[in-house]
């Protein structure tokens, strides 16, 4: 790769041990993925440092010694432990595995608790914003357009060059890290203009409004296209911002999208020739209502006992809109002895939810408000959980495989008659 | 692909691109369905777990992994650097599609890893072949097991 003299320095050493091993990794990443060069990047977001009975256990550390060693041996993949310095660059932490109010409703130990809060504290020592959020551009960080981003989190990564028109790739945990520390990446992908144009159009036939249309809208094209770039034109109305969310995050559940077009309302979609950079679609794919309905069936394959014993909110975390409707939609009734109700939101939306008295509605009809992770993520349920309802398209394609329970998809509006009835009445669109 | 098998040579040579140097040796695991790593396999055992997979409960410990590519969650690279902690990582991956989950996790799994290869290694590598793969020159080795024809 072609080094700058600031990137040289990092790597001789001139900058101190840490900035070297992580320029040392990014190199060797930047020559495995083939890119020439560096952009530099002003916006980092990963799970630096975070860990868990097994690193400690294979680095033989307790968590009070534990940040520098799993930050220079796991996350930079150096064979020696350096002194971890404050990052360089406007860096975040994204979900983990407990919250720290509600650890005892997820089923977590104190032990848990504990090592997450010890990871914690030497993040924000270092600078790190503890956003503890799959959602962080609701959470106080949101890119600029064009701004070079280091993102993990999938769903994320699609908000922020989809809607935003900031450029990241699927980063891992790594290469973020290594990229907090010294504000550089590899120019690949996402990061150059001729990667970001539509390789297929997607043709709406069927009318797309509600949070579940855009889930499902999302599910099927994320399976039709894969890692490849919609651009999708036809019956929809204008997405706020949960559609975009809800959307993005199902079709890079169900494919590996990185980045979607939406003619007339995403930033490099004016029109579709824009999006598309003047070339032909690879395919061009109709979306009607046989194609809206496979995708619901689809979604509800995994599920057969309509007594629902668990509904599942806030996947991506969910955003104030959503809290308004739940509260709404939960004012004055209380969720079935036989049901448990968990929405999961960040830290920086539950303050909010708090403020508005939504938090307040939500706990006195019996449901839970939960931070910095989700139950798939947490892999937390709670005891005795058979039938789950979900209105997030990426949990459902999650939760089942990874829990070994049933789960039903549908709207909001769905789940929550669940969680007060004790069945499952959604119905096919 | 059977008829023209039998007039092929016993080893076939393949060149690629380096992803990461190094040189290894072992039995072939060839998949045609791209492999996720966080929720796709269990870096505690070195198995597929993923629902619908081909490879659904076999492991590829000491493998030559051969496979189309990389997907799902951006855990990718951590879950399989945990397979090199755990001693269940393959010996070398074999792929088609560069991505940066690849890419990255073969980096820090620190094992050979070849791409770009002249001819389709999916199509030439069958499972249980002896595959040598030579990460700084690019080159892929595979000796067939007799077998096919």
């Amino acid at each position: 790769m072609q080094l700058t003299d600031a990137e040289r320095g990092m790597l001789d050493g001139s900058q101190g041990k840490a900035k070297q091993k992580a320029m040392d990794l990014l190199i060797r990443y930047g020559e495995a993925l083939g890119a020439a060069r560096f952009v530099d990047t002003t916006n980092v977001a990963g799970v630096p440092g975070y860990f868990n009975p097994v690193l400690l256990d294979y680095y033989k550390v307790t968590a009070d010694d534990a940040y520098d060693v799993i930050y220079s041996r796991f996350d930079l993949d150096s064979d020696e432990v350096v002194e971890v310095p404050r990052m360089m660059v406007n860096s975040c932490a994204l979900q983990g595995g407990v919250d720290a109010e509600g650890w005892q409703t997820l089923g977590k130990s104190i032990d848990a608790l504990r090592m997450s809060e010890t990871s914690e504290a030497a993040s924000a020592a270092r600078g790190i914003r503890i956003l503890k959020t799959c959602t962080p551009y609701l959470a106080g960080n949101v890119p600029l357009q064009g701004e070079h981003c280091a993102w993990m989190e999938s769903s994320a990564v699609v908000y922020c060059n989809s809607v935003l028109g900031a450029r990241t790739n699927t980063e891992g945990r790594e290469s973020t890290s290594a990229a907090m520390l010294t504000g550089k990446i590899p120019d690949f992908g996402f990061h150059r203009d001729e990667n970001r144009c539509a390789t297929h159009h997607i043709k709406v036939e069927v009318d797309v409004a509600s949070l579940m249309d855009w889930g499902m809208l999302g599910y099927f094209i994320g399976a039709a296209v894969e890692e490849h770039i919609p651009v999708v034109t036809g019956r929809f109305s204008r997405p706020e911002l949960i559609h975009h969310k809800h959307f993005g995050a199902a079709a890079a559940s169900s494919g590996g999208v990185e980045m979607y077009h939406l003619v007339g309302i995403t930033p490099e979609a004016a029109t579709l020739e824009n999006a598309l950079c003047a070339r032909s679609p690879l395919a061009v794919i109709p979306y009607g209502k046989a194609e809206q309905l496979r995708t619901y069936d689809e979604l509800n394959s995994k599920a057969s006992d309509s007594n629902v014993d668990f509904v599942m909110l806030g996947c991506p975390h969910a955003a104030l809109e959503q809290f308004r409707q739940i509260a709404s939609l939960l004012e004055g009734k209380r969720v079935s002895v036989n049901c448990n109700l968990w929405i999961f939101t960040s830290r920086a939306v539950k303050g909010e939810a708090d403020a508005l008295g939504y938090t307040k509605v939500i706990r006195a009809a019996g449901g839970a408000v939960l931070t910095d992770t989700c139950s798939s993520i947490a892999q937390a349920i709670p005891p005795g959980t058979k039938v789950a309802a979900l209105d997030s398209a990426k949990q459902t394609h999650y939760l089942p495989a990874i829990m070994g329970i049933q789960a039903w998809f549908g709207s909001t509006a769905d789940c929550i008659d669940a969680a007060l009835t004790g069945r499952w009445n959604g119905r096919r669109p | 692909m059977s008829a023209t098998v039998v007039n092929q040579p016993q080893t076939i040579t393949l060149h690629g691109r380096k992803v990461v140097g190094g040189y290894a040796e072992g039995e072939a695991l060839v998949t045609n369905d791209t492999i996720s790593g966080w929720g796709g396999i269990n870096p505690m055992t070195g198995t597929v777990i993923e629902t619908r997979h081909e490879l659904r409960g076999q492991t590829f410990k000491d493998k030559i992994l051969v496979f189309p590519g990389a997907k799902g969650s951006s855990g990718w690279s951590a879950a399989f650097h945990l397979t090199r902690l755990t001693g269940m990582a393959p010996k070398a991956f074999v792929f088609n599609e560069m991505t940066t989950k690849i890419a990255l996790g073969a980096v820090v799994m620190r094992i050979p890893s070849v791409t770009d290869l002249d001819q389709d290694p999916l199509q030439v590598i069958e499972t249980g072949d002896w595959v040598t793969v030579d990460g700084d020159r690019g080159i892929v080795e595979v000796r067939r097991l007799a077998r096919r024809g």
